[in-house]
């Protein structure tokens, strides 16, 4: 049979399937998080080894910055999406360029962070700590990754002219998984470098 | 357009089809040999059981002296079967088999779609399989042999044991597989259903294989962390399960330590319970279907089974801990998963009633689906009932890691599911391929593999009261276990019956595809949205969008004129 006259099946409801898909392999993350974050807490409360290293090693401020820039981008994806729901191109293209960017910088200032605390001899095998430190936030560094290259496509296909007022649901999807991230990072920062 | 439509190559119909069905038709065939695999396993190791230290006939010279010396496995050899089969039956056969097969290619049906919301992911999702699936036999030919730690794998033993990381890495690729799977199972249920398919219509088989979605999607993320933390305790020197001064082999290991392996088994756990219930939802979602077309009246209680699948969805995620009651959590711990246990046997209970009680009055037709499906309902009733000595900690204590475990779970996933799978099997066929299968090669087959595993599993209950030990490679070193030694060698008799009478079936199944009795588009006069396309039906499925008007067990209607009325049908 051909496509043209394959009957139109309707929708059940009026969600898009991209945007409940993109809920519900966002709920999985939640809990592949939730595990390791519970792992953490457990142990950190259980084990008498666990080895909280100094605030010098830690590097407070660094990070503190870190995460500043993260909830930055997060911010300039919302400017991203809205600029396209009102057609404005340019501005779009300016606030995806932006949140790579803020991105890319978030990694450079891990490598610098990972560099420092290795010199220091924090490693992932030198005690819980260190092991949790590296896995969770290696995890979350290969999100913002996957993150990156979901909105350079976005992008790519921004400038291409595919998006407009009308059409516009992946920039959501993207928006909505880049937030996801970010917020991965909200509640890591506190776990790592606060208590 | 037209053309180049009707002419897509080989490679794109049957090997990298966007289509449910040949999706389908591909985890079934794949899952079908990886039950056959895992069934071979096992009958090596039950001569090893049945006869201890004897050589293995047939295959035992061809074996390699590193593993088998004179025919004789090692203990090495025995864990790597126990481990693999354990593995390849769960996450390759029954789960791929269940949710895989059935699911991608009835659910869509069922529901009125032309496919599933994702067709590429849905691609993806079988051959991300596929290579989980070669990865993990790969390990039998990699230096270090498969993983030796048992499917449940528990540290520390799997973090020092060889074979380990090949596992983890397929696991990945098969946790990777069932997300992706389960993601598009969600959204199309939600999103696809035919107009007028309202929730209250939609047929239970559907209902199951969307809370198996749901299970999958929440529990295998918890355990693909806990693989990841076991990876690095392998590879990145990390000590996650890794206690502190832990001496193998004499020697004190060299780590920073301070990690717990009791941390794994709450992991595991967390997936491996619901993960029972993603074994089983979808064979009761497939013995309702049968049972409805086969009594020719209305399922008992449609809305106690929806409401009764929900709550074991629900509650499934809160019981895990009743596997680990001798791991010395504390008492008000147990206590509090012994209750949750025993409340989540209700649901299970109240769903084998409704099954029953549909059966009262009914007009029953003895088809051999029909025969399955009636055995799944004693059969899964009995490794129920087992399970709650399980759940109850004072019995338990003994019962933990006895042989009685294993004749209960055997009884829940193989006399219930598989059973089930089989019924389905059967009862979709003629859909599939539009012809019937022969039946009484189907009562053959029904009858061989009933008694087959009712004799290998039934004897393990009086094994495991007598304090047979599981995992054990050698029983007789124990002196207690001589007095039920004897079962052992009916039951590899009854192993090999089992597989004998596989035979029937397979031939029929091949045979019966381009031979069999040619079907109708609704050869069992049945009422679901399946049974209204072409049999087998074509790309995109219908012909018209279907429509659903009323509920789906519409039979025996009275003042209709056929007895039974399909949801796609005006009036
Ligand atoms: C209906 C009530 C059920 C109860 C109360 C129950 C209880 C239990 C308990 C307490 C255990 C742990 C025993 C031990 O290791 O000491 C267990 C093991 C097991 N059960 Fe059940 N169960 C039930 C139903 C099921 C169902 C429906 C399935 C699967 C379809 C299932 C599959 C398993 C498996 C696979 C294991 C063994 C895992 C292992 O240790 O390798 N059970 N059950
Ligand atoms: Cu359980």
């Amino acid at each position: 049979m051909s496509e043209s006259a394959a009957p139109a099946f309707p929708p059940s409801t009026p969600i898009p399937s991209g945007k409940l898909g993109m809920w519900v392999f966002l709920s999985s993350e939640i809990m592949l998080f939730g595990a390791f974050i519970s792992a953490y807490i457990v142990l950190r409360m259980g084990s008498p080894d666990f080895g909280v290293p100094s605030e010098e090693i830690l590097g407070r401020p660094l990070a503190t910055m870190n995460t500043f820039l993260l909830i930055l981008s997060s911010f300039t994806m919302v400017l991203a999406l809205a600029a396209i729901q009102r057609d404005d191109r340019r501005s779009f293209a300016r606030n995806m360029i932006s949140t790579l960017g803020l991105g890319v910088l978030f990694l450079c200032v891990k490598m610098f962070e990972y560099h420092h605390k290795i010199s220091e001899g924090l490693t992932i095998s030198s005690g819980l700590f260190g092991s949790f430190y590296f896995t969770l936030t290696g995890l979350h560094a290969l999100h913002i990754i996957g993150g990156l290259v979901f909105n350079g496509y976005i992008l790519r296909n921004g400038l291409r002219g595919r998006y407009n007022a009308q059409h516009h649901e992946r920039v959501e999807y993207a928006g909505l998984y880049w937030h996801f991230v970010d917020l991965v990072w909200v509640i890591l920062f506190p776990m790592f470098y606060l208590v | 357009m037209n053309d180049e439509h009707r002419q897509k190559s080989f490679w794109r119909t049957y090997v990298f089809s966007l289509d449910h069905k040949v999706i389908g038709l591909q985890y079934l065939f794949t899952s079908m040999a990886f039950l056959l695999l895992g069934f071979a396993f096992i009958l090596l190791m039950r001569w090893q059981l049945a006869f201890p230290g004897r050589p293995l006939p047939l295959i035992g010279g061809l074996l390699p002296d590193a593993i088998a010396p004179g025919g004789v496995m090692l203990p090495a050899l025995y864990n790597q079967l126990g481990a693999m089969h354990g593995t390849i039956m769960i996450f390759l056969g029954v789960v791929p088999l269940g949710v895989g097969f059935f699911g991608n290619y009835f659910l869509p049906l069922q529901i009125g779609a032309p496919d599933m919301a994702f067709p590429r992911l849905n691609m993806s999702s079988y051959w991300v399989y596929a290579l989980g699936g070669v990865v993990m036999l790969l390990s039998f030919v990699l230096p270090g042999g498969p993983a030796q730690s048992g499917w449940t794998s528990y540290p520390p033993l799997s973090v020092v044991n060889p074979g380990q990381t090949v596992w983890l890495l397929g696991m990945t690729f098969l946790i990777t597989s069932s997300l992706l799977g389960s993601i598009n199972f969600i959204v199309t249920t939600v999103n696809l259903r035919a107009p007028g398919l309202t929730w209250r219509r939609l047929p239970l088989f559907v209902w199951a294989q969307l809370i198996t979605a749901v299970l999958l999607l929440f529990a295998f993320p918890v355990l693909q962390s806990g693989a990841i933390l076991q990876l690095l305790d392998r590879v990145a020197g990390t000590s996650f399960y890794i206690p502190m001064g832990l001496v193998v082999g004499g020697k004190m290991l060299e780590r920073a330590g301070g990690g717990s392996p009791l941390l794994w088994q709450h992991l595991f756990w967390f997936l491996a319970h619901p993960e029972v219930y993603v074994l089983v939802l979808p064979a009761m979602g497939i013995v309702s279907e049968i049972i409805a077309a086969n009594t020719r009246k209305p399922l008992f209680g449609y809305t106690t089974m929806v409401g009764s699948m929900v709550f074991v969805g629900v509650f499934s995620f809160l019981v895990w801990a009743h596997h680990m009651f001798v791991s010395g959590m504390k008492t008000s711990l147990s206590m509090f998963f012994m209750t949750t246990t025993m409340v989540i046997s209700i649901p299970s209970v109240a769903i084998l009633s409704c099954l029953l009680f549909s059966l009262w009055g009914g007009k029953i037709r003895f088809t051999v689906p029909m025969l399955f499906a009636l055995a799944f309902l004693p059969m899964f009733g009995i490794g129920g009932l087992t399970g709650l000595p399980l759940g109850f900690l004072p019995t338990d204590i003994y019962l933990h890691d006895t042989y009685y475990v294993i004749g209960h779970f055997h009884y829940v996933v193989v006399t219930g599911t598989i059973i089930a799978l089989m019924a389905g099997v059967y009862h979709w066929f003629p859909k599939m391929f539009g012809r019937f299968m022969d039946d009484r090669l189907g009562k053959i087959h029904f009858w061989g593999t009933l008694v087959g595993m009712n004799g290998i599993f039934m004897p393990m209950f009086i094994q495991g009261l007598a304090g047979m030990q599981r995992r054990l490679y050698d029983p007789t070193v124990q002196s207690h276990n001589l007095t039920t030694q004897f079962l052992s060698p009916y039951q590899l008799a009854s192993a090999i019956l089992l597989l004998l009478f596989q035979f029937p079936f397979l031939y029929n199944f091949f045979k019966s595809m381009t031979k069999g009795a040619v079907a109708r588009e609704n050869p069992w006069d049945a009422t679901t949205l399946e049974w209204a396309c072409p049999s087998p039906p074509p790309h995109g499925n219908f012909t018209s969008v279907p429509a659903a008007h009323r509920a789906p067990y519409e039979y025996s209607v009275p003042g209709r004129p056929k007895d039974f009325w399909p949801q796609w049908e005006k009036n």
